[in-house]
């Protein structure tokens, strides 16, 4: 009855990796993109998931409570964030019409 | 009054030279004829006390460097060597001066011309008088500098200029290797004072100097080196290319300075330094193999040549070549003997070419004259004077210290002083042949000048009349009237000043040499005259043919050119500086290192940083973004042991050559 359960080994390890590679995603999204805005809020978005996920690993390997109320914080700011990045979107779309990021604009030296 | 004798040529060398516009032609007449003639009074009475009554005279001024050993002052000694020496210097000098005020009246920079021959008269006073060896320098270097102002005094003639620029640099040579000999007999003696220099020589003729690992005896370098000085100075072999080429200068210049005067500064030099060079024996040797090979040269190369100056200019040469061997074999004092009698011969000469040239307006080639023993009588008869005295012609002056000088050579037992008595009496044979080639083509031969040459001809007036005779009279007594006095037996006229070893006395030798030793410069200085006189009236057309064959060609080339010294010269010294000079110090250092490691090279480098730098500004958000990034993961990654600002210092100039060549990259593929 206990074969069929899959023993993860709960150490401070268990998530690192997982967390790391979706902050270097987030990181590299931002200035790799070329299709439009959108992509780099999306990776901001992903850097938070990351370190949401990275608290909650020491949450749960230390078997303390504050890193679970951080993330908490955490959620609760990047959904501000979100918020207002979306809300900065919309009135530059107003202005320029459009939401790429290849524009040379005059502040090419 | 013996600082008289230095204030009165230099006031009127400041009076005339530097208020020549406000004084006027006369007035600079007036004041530097005044200042040479009360010169010349002072000599006077200062001969009578130095000379005629044996008290030397000598004291000190002041102060000059006063440094641990070196205690410089100035001081005047005036002893029996420096007043025979004046007496040709201040005469001449006088004589000269009176010569130029008829010979440069119409020129417009009459004064500036008068007042350097006051200047050079003050400088070789300070030379002559000077109490230690470097007041003696200063004069030195004086002279040399009168003399380059004096033979570029035309200097809108470019010939002038470049035969000035070869004067002063030869002259400067020769200084060279005068303050190293100065600089030797410090290292030595410690002080540069004459009276304690000579009079201490003989306690230290053993000392060593040492180059290295290279051990040299002491007065043998300083004797070479002091040499090496009188060689620049005096134009011997080796130093000698200036003096033909210095007749640039006008014909007064050359009766001053090349004859009477500069060149004699460097035999001054040797004859004062008798006492160091007794106690070498390699330099003696040195100073009469090179003398007597400038007499050889020198006349060799004068018979061939054409104009007027330069024949007399070669003769000069070829007689301080005569004086410089005499010093080498240790008679300092029929050297001497032989400066003071060449001094009044030769000035006489050099002035009678002069009226010479004056009387035909300004042509100097012999080949342009002739027959103007009718026209010029007076200058004739001078030259002739000149020229007799010079060859030697029996009891004329130059008869007096001319045999002497190649008796004592013939005398002495040594090999290098019987190859001196060789060559000098073959130089006398060509002396007397040049100088009576001089004398044919000019006044014997039938005329060849030029109409607009001889249409103003007239015979020279009074003022230059009476220096030439009293310099003829000089020409023909004063060998006789001063030869007791200068190299008689057993007078004491030199009581320390010629200093020479017992063992190279020969005065008295000479009288027991061979008679046909003896008469053998005679008789081949009057069948130079005779040979002379006859080819070139009578076999003219034969010796052109002469001139033609394949060797006389090659000996004529080979003598006309003055045995290739001019050429070698100029093709293994001057070329290789000058083109040095050029490409080496002007375009690849002084426009090359030293603008690149100076302004140029500075401005590039910021340029080229700059312009890179300017890609880091492409406009795009990511790239910003991206060097955010960047710049935050080296600081918490990279930087977290380097507190070291040094460090940090490196690790920017690191980054900024990685960011330009990613950036230069990024711009390589944006822009394909």
């Amino acid at each position: 009855m206990d074969t069929s359960i899959l023993w993860i080994p709960l150490n401070l390890g268990t998530f690192t990796d997982m967390s790391s590679i979706l902050f270097v995603i987030g990181t590299f999204g931002i200035f790799v993109t070329r299709r439009n805005l959108i992509i780099t809020l999306m990776s901001i978005e992903l850097i938070l998931l990351a370190v949401n996920i990275n608290f909650i690993n020491g949450s749960l390997f230390l078997d303390d409570l504050f890193g679970q109320i951080f993330a908490l914080f955490i959620l609760t700011t990047a959904a501000a964030e979100a918020a207002i990045g979306l809300a900065l979107l919309i009135g530059y779309y107003r202005l320029r019409d459009s939401i790429e990021t290849i524009i040379v604009s005059t502040i090419k030296g | 009054m013996y600082l008289l004798l230095l204030y009165f040529p230099l006031i009127g060398a400041c009076l005339s030279g530097l208020g020549g516009k406000a004084i006027g032609h006369k007035g600079t007449v007036i004041i530097t004829i005044s200042c040479m003639l009360l010169t010349f009074i002072t000599f006077l009475i200062v001969f009578y006390e130095t000379s005629l009554s044996n008290s030397i005279c000598f004291f000190k001024i002041g102060g000059w460097i006063d440094c641990e050993y070196l205690n410089l002052e100035w001081g005047i000694l005036v002893d029996n060597l420096t007043s025979v020496m004046m007496l040709l210097v201040i005469t001449v000098s006088l004589l000269v001066h009176i010569f130029s005020l008829n010979y440069m009246k119409n020129d417009p920079h009459f004064s500036r011309f008068m007042s350097y021959l006051s200047l050079f008269t003050f400088f070789m006073l300070i030379l002559i008088t000077a109490d230690n060896f470097a007041q003696m320098f200063l004069g030195w270097e004086g002279v040399g500098l009168a003399s380059y102002l004096l033979i570029n005094f035309w200097f809108t003639r470019y010939q002038a200029n470049k035969s000035a620029l070869k004067a002063i640099i030869l002259n400067r040579i020769g200084d060279f290797g005068l303050v190293l000999a100065i600089a030797g007999i410090f290292s030595i003696f410690k002080t540069l004072d004459y009276s304690i220099v000579f009079s201490s020589a003989y306690l230290y003729s053993d000392n060593k100097i040492f180059l290295g690992t290279y051990e040299i005896n002491a007065f043998t370098l300083i004797g070479i080196l002091l040499f090496v000085g009188a060689v620049g100075k005096s134009a011997q072999l080796g130093l000698h290319t200036w003096l033909p080429d210095a007749m640039e200068g006008p014909t007064p210049v050359s009766a001053l300075i090349h004859a009477a005067t500069m060149v004699t500064a460097g035999i001054f030099l040797i004859i004062r330094c008798s006492p160091l060079l007794e106690y070498t024996h390699l330099t003696l040797i040195i100073i009469t193999l090179v003398g007597a090979l400038t007499a050889f040269f020198a006349a060799t190369a004068g018979i061939l040549q054409n104009d007027i100056k330069r024949v007399i200019a070669y003769s000069t040469c070829s007689q301080l070549g005569y004086m410089v061997f005499a010093c080498g074999l240790s008679n300092y004092s029929t050297g001497l003997f032989h400066l003071i009698n060449h001094g009044f011969f030769k000035a006489l000469l050099f002035l009678s070419a002069g009226a010479v040239i004056h009387a035909l307006a300004d042509e100097q080639d012999m080949r342009r004259m002739g027959g103007l023993y009718k026209v010029l009588p007076f200058v004739y008869t001078m030259f002739l004077i000149g020229s007799l005295s010079l060859m030697g012609f029996p009891f004329l002056t130059g008869f007096y210290s001319k045999d002497v000088i190649l008796e004592l050579s013939f005398s002495t037992y040594t090999i290098h002083g019987l190859f001196a008595y060789w060559l000098g009496t073959i130089s006398a044979f060509f002396t007397a042949f040049y100088s009576f080639r001089l004398i044919f083509l000019t006044f014997l031969s039938k005329s060849r000048a030029f109409k607009r040459n001889i249409e103003d001809i007239h015979e020279i007036d009074i003022y230059m009349g009476i220096p030439l005779s009293i310099l003829a009279i000089g020409s023909i007594f004063i060998g006789f009237l001063l030869k007791d006095f200068i190299i008689g037996l057993g007078v004491n006229s030199w009581q320390n000043t010629i200093f020479f070893l017992p063992q190279r006395f020969l005065l008295l030798e000479i009288e027991y040499i061979p008679l046909y030793f003896k008469l053998l410069p005679v008789i081949l200085s009057i069948t130079g005259a005779i040979l002379s006189l006859t080819i070139f009236s009578l076999y003219n057309k034969f010796i052109y043919k002469l001139k033609l064959t394949k060797l006389g060609n090659t000996l004529y080339k080979f003598f006309v050119k003055k045995w290739f010294f001019d050429l070698i010269y100029f093709f293994f010294i001057v070329k290789p500086i000058l083109s040095c000079g050029y490409n080496i110090t002007f375009k690849l250092i002084d426009r090359g290192l030293i603008e690149i490691f100076g302004p140029l090279g500075l401005t590039r480098i910021i340029n080229n940083i700059a312009n890179l730098s300017i890609k880091n500004q492409t406009g795009y958000i990511f790239n910003y973004a991206f060097m955010m990034l960047l710049g935050f993961m080296i600081s918490i990654l990279v930087l977290q042991g380097f507190f070291d600002i040094r460090a940090k210092i490196i690790l920017l100039f690191v980054l900024l050559l990685i960011n330009d060549l990613i950036l230069t990259k990024k711009n390589e593929q944006s822009s394909r």
